[in-house]
């Protein structure tokens, strides 16, 4: 416990260095901008804004990133409960009594209580993470390549299991991914591997990023240009001193779905399959449930919108709990975060805390301080991110097309790349029409290489003995949660089926 | 085109993908079983993943054949026409940006997108159009070149001596 307060006192200073704490600002700005933006959400801008970020070291790049991905949390309750439009997919369940709220309104005390809910849901994750991090990381340093490899099943069978998505359709999106990753030169044997046409740019590969910005850069606008073509209706917000006052008071009508949500969404968030937006729909699902007054959720009840909002941010904290003590990515914000830590050097996974300690309690340092910058930055700007949300989409879509070609273009210095970015984004749009599931192929492109390394890393030290993996105690556990959790939408299906037998006779 | 249709279509695209992936590795000669007392070969990961994507992708078009996904029961407009401009204008503006950029260079393509989006598509006025086609390539090269020291694509040779010259100017008073 001391070790960590100690630890933790040198990451909130390190936090607090100038660079760093404009980096705090800065990515929460740019967080409650792409989160308030419908269509775009905290992926979107992490995709987009990680090549640019190769400008500052390792430690404030992963600052800016982080306090982005929460910032994009905040942002979103904006649009959803404005236009009544989710501002990013994790903002959905915000709409659901933000939307009552405004047309009532009480715009102003649905945006504080989201505000304040996404205040305490960070907090309280922050030190769950803080709590947590350290012993699960010592934990897994007892780790050899069969629990990496476990574990890594156990990150795909979430997707099947809990996912909720066509189960062949989300099989195929995390087996492309797979394969897409191990395009370019096999590191065990160096042969080269799938060099298309005979085209030399294959040997070094596909770059996560490529598919991560095609996918979430170009797909994502394609697809938001065609969802919100519609005319949106702006809901006028008043804010006062006095509103804002009056609006404080009411925090103990929602403070216990607040609690609620935070601690749901932490866990939730830790899952790599199920993450912000789920997270946030349980936690309406259960407040609402365990209100004395259910009947006026759906109709502006301000709890409603607190729930939703303090579970997300929480998940997003949450899913960042796996990636920094196992190198397993909890969201795909934290993959592209993870494969970011791999361009700047660092290696995801336990190590982190030994290796790079100013890395990690940095970063732990800053969520702390980005989680007060974000709250104030919110409640001080509602006023300038109504006005943005009217920007129309041909000054916002060109702006972010370019940053995706020229984002690409400078990770890797090639043109190639940027063709590849374009068929994806493009082929990407297309599968997601017919939900395919995207973020499976993102995660596994990101974990594909080290999966593939500890499966063959295990099989050779094994000497070719499959059952390496199920004569270690932690890798057993992991790949029967895997094999549980594969079978658990079949078994579910078959208890249907003989219920509606049963019903029929 | 309905969505019914689309699924097929994209279940035989993945299909057919997924056969060839698998193909393509086979073809190379890469090891594709088991290396006695080694573990798999350099082929194993990526030639039996795709036969799973073709299993994948089968299992969809027997569900299509079933009607058993949501997808194949819909017969809805795959893309909505009224939407499909908008879509296809944007991917073959990027289609053109990626051209250009190869024989124009970055700069003066992205200065064409932009009065492309802004003026033409979005019909701003012209301060907002004169703004974003002349702003948005002066930020870009103090963002990529100056900043993150990056050489961004600049065309053919003559457009690339052209520009040159304002790398001169910048080497010669800045550094």
């Amino acid at each position: 416990m001391e070790t960590i307060l100690v630890s933790l006192g040198a990451g909130l200073m390190q936090a607090f260095e100038p660079l760093n704490l404009f980096m705090i600002f800065a990515g929460c700005l740019a967080g409650l901008f792409v989160g308030c933006m419908p269509g775009l959400g905290s992926v979107n801008g992490v995709a987009i804004l990680l090549p640019v970020t190769f400008l500052v070291p390792p430690t404030a790049a992963i600052i800016f990133l982080a306090a982005l991905y929460y910032g994009a949390m905040y942002g979103g309750a904006i649009s959803s409960i404005t236009l009544g439009i989710p501002g990013a997919s994790t903002a959905v369940a915000t709409v659901f009594d933000g939307r009552p709220m405004a047309q009532q309104g009480k715009a102003d005390k649905a945006l504080m209580a989201a505000a304040i809910a996404s205040f305490i849901g960070g907090t309280v994750s922050v030190i769950l993470f803080t709590l947590f991090a350290p012993p699960l990381a010592a934990f897994a340093l007892k780790f050899g390549p069969q629990e990496e490899f476990a574990l890594m099943l156990l990150a795909f069978a979430t997707f099947i299991g809990l996912g909720g998505d066509d189960i062949p359709k989300t099989v195929f999106s995390i087996l492309l991914g797979l394969v897409m990753a191990a395009i370019g030169f096999d590191i065990i044997s160096g042969q080269p591997r799938m060099i298309f046409f005979d085209m030399v740019e294959f040997q070094r590969g596909i770059g996560f990023l490529v598919l991560a910005i095609g996918i979430y850069g170009i797909g994502e606008m394609l697809w938001t240009l065609e969802s919100t073509k519609g005319q949106v209706t702006m809901h006028k917000v008043q804010i006062t001193w006095a509103r804002m006052k009056a609006n404080f008071a009411e925090v103990k009508k929602y403070i216990n779905s607040t609690w609620l949500g935070s601690f749901l969404g932490f866990f939730v968030g830790t899952l790599p399959a199920a993450g912000a937006t789920p997270a946030s729909l349980m936690s309406y699902g259960l407040s609402k449930t365990f209100s004395k007054d259910p009947d006026s959720y759906g109709k502006g009840n301000v709890a409603g919108v607190a729930a939703p909002e303090a579970a997300n941010n929480a998940a997003s904290t949450g899913s960042m709990l796996p990636m920094i003590t196992l190198g397993i990515p909890g969201s795909p914000t934290t993959a592209i975060l993870l494969g970011g830590m791999i361009i700047w050097g660092l290696r995801p996974g336990p190590l982190l805390f030994t290796e790079s300690p100013d890395f990690v309690w940095g970063l732990i340092g800053s969520m702390y301080v980005a989680n007060v910058a974000t709250v104030i930055l919110n409640l001080a700007m509602i006023p300038i991110f109504i006005r943005v949300l009217a920007m129309p989409f041909t000054l916002l879509t060109p702006i972010i097309f370019v940053l995706c070609v020229l984002g690409v273009f400078a990770t890797t210095d090639r043109m190639f790349d940027t063709w590849i970015m374009l068929i994806l984004g493009v082929g990407g749009y297309l599968m997601r029409k017919l939900n395919y599931p995207v973020a499976p192929a993102v995660l596994a492109i990101v974990l594909g290489p080290l999966a593939e390394r500890s499966l063959r890393q295990s099989l050779i030290s094994s000497q070719g003995d499959v059952t390496t993996f199920v004569t270690r105690p932690i890798s057993l556990t992991c790949v029967l949660l895997a094999l549980a959790l594969i079978s658990y939408p079949l078994v579910q299906r078959a208890l249907r089926r003989r219920q509606s037998q049963r019903r029929a006779a | 085109m309905t969505v019914r249709t689309a699924e097929l279509l994209m279940a035989i695209a993945t299909l057919a993908l997924s056969l060839g992936l698998m193909f393509n590795v086979y073809a190379d000669g890469l090891t594709i079983g088991w290396v006695e007392g080694r573990g798999p070969g350099a082929g194993m990961w990526p030639f039996w993943l795709s036969a799973g994507m073709a299993l994948a992708a089968l299992a969809t078009l027997v569900r299509w054949v079933q009607r058993k996904t949501p997808e194949s029961r819909s017969d809805a407009p795959y893309i909505a026409p009224e939407t499909l401009f908008l879509v296809a204008v944007s991917a073959v503006s990027l289609l053109a940006l990626l051209v250009l950029m190869t024989v124009i260079g970055t700069y003066l393509s992205l200065m064409l997108f932009m009065f492309f989006y802004v003026r033409v598509l979005g019909k701003h006025s012209w301060a907002m159009t004169w703004a974003f086609v002349v702003g948005t390539p002066i930020f870009i090269y103090l963002l990529f070149e100056v900043a993150l020291t990056k050489y961004l694509p600049k065309g053919w040779p003559i457009f690339e001596e052209g520009f040159l010259v304002i790398d001169n100017l910048r080497y010669e008073y800045f550094y």
